[in-house]
């Protein structure tokens, strides 16, 4: 039988968070009343002319070095033709011939065996309005206020060899991206979207199969799930000596399969040609080095300094660095408190369980660093358990005290002083003698069992090691 | 008196020695157009009311002007002479308008034009063809017709215009008055509604080389809003009529000189010739080798931009909307098919199609590229020449103006009523249509002088000295 490879190519768009749209100076924020962020620009109306963001146009380039593109010197616009109502000019202000970078890479996959992935072209273009059904008068109604956002397209190169791959650099990418601090790289939103080209051919083959572009994936699992079902369907339709058909197929979520939306027949011609009403724009040399001086620590370059300046290992350096801010307060911790291991723990653990738990960024939480790292010194210092800190620790996220203050407010202070101990232990062994007496012939492990007891009884408060020397001590005398 | 004969720059004069108000001027204007208008159809749009105070302390103290059907003014309809944008108000000012605001003009009305400026004798308009005020029977040329026969036509005191491949000179030639070309970048396009965004320019159209400096004077300049628009300090060209034209080399080129080019056309050239000379001009004959190709090119160019600017025009937003009696397709695709085949006349059906074929995939390099490296070469021919010479003159148009409907079946011989024209906006330089004589016929002949880029200057030295010399912009039409 003939064996396949996979060869899928994505195209990512990425809305940018400027301040103003691309070609006008309608604010660019998200989720306002319909058609109240419009001006004669980006409505497309008669007379009105496009002017180039310089801040998009700036972070387009910010990204594409990060990506590691060439930057072209000259940027240039084209006009992108197609009817849509949702597309004001009839035609799309974008990149075609000359975009403004190109041939880069990222690394996916882990430090041990890096894969190299290309990334054809990163290109600048204006986002379309959006169309909402009416079912109440069953018209379809457009809303303009999306119209003329910044969008970058990030293209790479077929060189992705399974859904896991394309999941992964997915994932590798938006990090990055998250990083530059560009855009909200929110899928459920729409500031990060993603269409995928998937093809197979023989292994061994080099020239590339059919490819199919698929259309409609809302998040990450979806990307990596139609392009297991797709690749299912080729390779069944190929082994049973069918053709692939070039088109565009649609992602049903809800059903789990694809289907034909387009054929190539059906494709739009675009009529590209060089934009007249924007002047071919040269990027300085200064401008390129203003730009890679603003260029924040990427996410590889973060994960190696974290591994060498904090002993973490791979493992614990990568949770800390999926999120740059948590990376940040990590590294607050570490200036106020010297245990970067113990900080780590607790950030990796309980921390990002809340964050989790709560849907909430780092930022939002009333926690910092000092009253984490105050928590840990007092684990440390004995003051209380390591229990009964994991047990106040949400109570610090809600109320934003220190864990001082709900320690006393709580009465969660350890109990290191031994004549209460004592009376606690004494009870215990009261009530077990059996266990005293299996402990007594040389059955050592079952002196957990009466720590637990007595810990329990002492409701969580009672300091294990001090516990567990006054036990010994009273078996050994008893 | 009738005021409205009068130049801007003479009424200028009348109102600061307080010997007529900025109301009567307005009145003259308003009844010479409710006398004139009637026979020579230059306006869709007019405007009675007028109130001189606000123009109390300004430059023009509301001085009217009419402003052609394609420049958006806020509120008001603009329509390019099309049946598609009925109904559609701009909510700006084009940048144009702002700086006739700034400078106290007053918009008395809205001229004809061929539909989206295609055309050249304002045949193609939804409003019907505008007349030529010299002979009621014959075309006032086009796109800007309405605004060169309402100047010409004395039922305006001056105007602006929009050129494309000759849309203000043509008709300044056909009309008897004086319009200009500036150099693409020196008027801001903003609110100008686009035909081929890289060969549109706004021009002024006026009774004499004066007023067409002052209105140049106050358009022109750099705006924020047009990414073409050039940073350049805008100097006043009237202070170009204090210099003579003493030893100014002037060029003449020889592929202008053609068959096809009517005697009394080629006849009043000569003689400005003459008078130039005269000057103390002094002309050699040049070669523009690619002039050949200029219609052919501007055709590609012009088209393949005029098929994207006008693809807004889908009934979506604003303008007409039209639904098919039956549905043919979806409602969507029944929509724009409808909208736009009712909205739009032959002319900009024929031009639509031709840019949409030459952008279209596996055409695009053999039609659009290569126009624009030939464009590339057209300009390069001229630069050529200018390294050499002040100027270059040439007739504005091959004819007077032509009867109504004599080429409107036959859109080749129109589109080469333009070959003289054509290449200043493929190159992007300015040039000048003036009166230089008149036709047995009676109808007037116009004497085209370019430039190099941003010498609108030179320009207005050469025009204003001939026109001091010479009178035919004295000569008015009788109606």
């Amino acid at each position: 039988m003939k064996t396949f490879e996979t060869v899928i190519g994505l195209e990512v768009h990425l809305q940018l968070k400027t301040k103003t749209k691309i070609f006008c100076g309608c604010a660019n924020t998200f989720g306002n009343e319909p058609n109240t962020q419009t001006c004669p620009v980006c409505l497309g109306l008669p007379g009105s002319l496009p002017v180039l963001n310089k801040m998009a146009l700036y972070n387009t380039i910010k990204a594409a070095m990060a990506l590691n593109c060439q930057v072209n010197p000259l940027i240039k616009f084209d006009r992108k033709n197609y009817y849509y109502p949702d597309l004001p000019k009839g035609y799309q202000i974008s990149q075609n011939s000359l975009p403004i970078a190109s041939d880069g890479h990222i690394f996916i996959g882990n430090q041990k065996n890096p894969n190299r992935i290309g990334i054809k072209r990163t290109h600048l273009e204006e986002d379309a309005g959006k169309l909402i059904h009416d079912p109440q008068t069953n018209c379809t109604l457009v809303d303009y206020n999306r119209t003329g956002t910044p969008l970058i397209e990030i293209v790479s190169d077929p060189g992705l060899h399974s859904p896991e791959e394309a999941h992964d650099y997915l994932t590798t990418l938006k990090l990055i991206l998250q990083y530059l601090d560009i855009s909200d790289c929110d899928m459920e939103k729409g500031s990060l979207r993603c269409d995928a080209n998937v093809s197979l051919r023989e292994k061994g083959q080099t020239p590339l199969g059919t490819k199919v572009e698929i259309k409609n994936l809302n998040s990450f699992k979806a990307v990596k799930s139609a392009l297991e079902f797709e690749q299912e369907r080729q390779q069944a339709m190929l082994e049973s000596g069918e053709r692939i058909t070039q088109e565009t197929r649609l992602w049903n979520d809800e059903k789990g399969i694809t289907s034909s939306m387009r054929s190539k027949e059906e494709a739009h011609d675009y009529r590209y040609f060089p934009e007249p009403d924007l002047v071919p724009f040269v990027v300085e040399q200064t401008m390129i080095e203003e730009i890679r001086g603003s260029l924040p620590e990427l996410p590889h370059q973060k994960l190696g300094r974290f591994r060498k300046d904090y002993a973490l290992s791979d493992y614990d350096a990568q949770i800390l660095i999926q999120d740059k801010s948590v990376a940040n307060f990590f590294e607050e911790c570490t200036k106020i408190y010297p245990h970067t291991k113990k900080i780590c723990n607790w950030i990796i653990g309980p921390l990002l369980q809340e964050l989790n738990t709560r849907k909430v960024e780092i930022k939002n939480l009333s926690l910092t660093p000092k009253n984490l790292t105050l928590l840990i010194a007092s684990v440390e210092k004995g003051v209380i358990s390591n229990l009964a800190a994991k047990d106040i620790f949400p109570a610090m996220i809600d109320t934003g005290q220190s864990a001082d203050e709900i320690i006393s407010k709580k009465g969660l202070a350890q109990i290191s002083d031994e004549s209460a101990l004592i009376k606690i232990i004494d009870d215990v062994l009261k009530e077990n003698p059996s266990v005293v007496e299996q402990i007594k012939q040389g059955k050592e492990s079952a002196m957990g069992f009466l720590v637990g007891q007595s810990m329990k009884k002492s409701q969580g408060k009672a300091n294990p090691k001090i516990l567990g020397d006054i036990i010994k001590r009273r078996l050994a005398n008893g | 008196m009738n005021f409205n004969e009068l130049t801007a720059h003479e009424i200028l004069d009348l109102l600061k020695s307080k010997k007529v108000t900025a109301t009567e001027i307005y009145s003259s204007v308003s009844r010479a157009i409710e006398k004139r208008d009637p026979k020579i159809k230059g306006y869709v749009r007019t405007k009675t009311a007028f109130d001189e105070s606000e123009y109390s302390g300004t430059t023009l103290q509301g001085i009217p002007i009419s402003i052609k059907d394609n420049i958006c003014i806020k509120d008001t309809p603009v329509t390019c002479s099309s049946h598609i944008l009925e109904g559609f108000k701009p909510p700006y000012d084009a940048t144009v308008i702002q700086r006739l605001r700034q400078a106290g003009a007053s918009i008395i009305g809205q001229t004809n034009m061929d539909e989206f400026a295609f055309g050249s004798s304002t045949e193609n308009s939804y409003y019907g063809p505008t007349k030529n005020p010299w002979d009621l029977s014959c075309v006032p040329g086009g796109s800007s017709g309405g605004s060169a026969a309402v100047v010409g036509g004395n039922e305006a005191i001056w105007s602006l215009g929009s050129d494309t491949g000759g849309s203000i000179r043509q008709p300044a030639s056909f009309c008897g008055v004086v319009g200009m070309k500036p150099t693409y970048g020196l008027v801001s396009r903003f609110g100008l509604i686009a035909f081929a965004s890289s060969l549109d320019q706004i021009g002024p159209i006026t009774k004499d080389v004066r007023d067409n400096a002052l209105l140049l004077s106050i358009i022109a300049g750099h705006d924020e809003n047009d990414s073409t628009s050039a940073n350049i300090s805008i100097p006043d060209y009237t202070q170009a009529f204090t210099k003579d034209i003493e030893g100014l080399k002037i060029a003449v080129p020889k592929e202008y000189f053609i068959k096809g080019m009517e005697k009394d056309v080629e006849s009043a050239i000569r003689e400005a010739r003459e008078t130039l000379k005269k000057l103390g001009a002094t002309f050699k004959e040049v070669s523009l080798p690619h002039t050949e190709y200029a219609v052919a090119t501007y055709y590609i160019v012009a088209t393949a931009e005029a098929s994207s600017n006008l693809a807004r025009f889908d009934g979506v937003e604003y303008g007409l909307r039209a639904f098919p009696e039956k549905s043919r397709r979806t409602p969507l695709i029944d929509m724009y098919e409808e909208t736009r085949d009712k909205g739009f006349g032959n002319e900009a059906k024929r031009r639509m199609m031709l840019g949409t074929y030459s952008l279209s995939a596996g055409y695009y390099d053999a039609y659009y590229l290569r126009g624009q490296k030939v464009r590339t070469l057209i300009k390069n021919d001229f630069d050529k020449v200018f390294n050499e010479f002040d100027a270059v003159i040439s007739p504005t148009a091959p004819t007077t103006a032509f009867k109504i409907g004599e080429k409107a079946s036959d859109p080749l011989s129109m589109y080469l009523s333009d070959i003289y024209t054509i290449s200043a906006n493929l190159a992007g330089i300015p040039a000048l249509s003036l009166p230089c004589g008149f036709s047995k016929n009676n109808l007037p002949v116009g004497l085209q002088i370019m430039s190099k880029p941003f010498n609108e200057e030179m320009i207005y030295r050469i025009a204003y000295r001939y026109e001091q010399s010479t009178d035919w912009h004295k000569r008015k039409v009788s109606l």
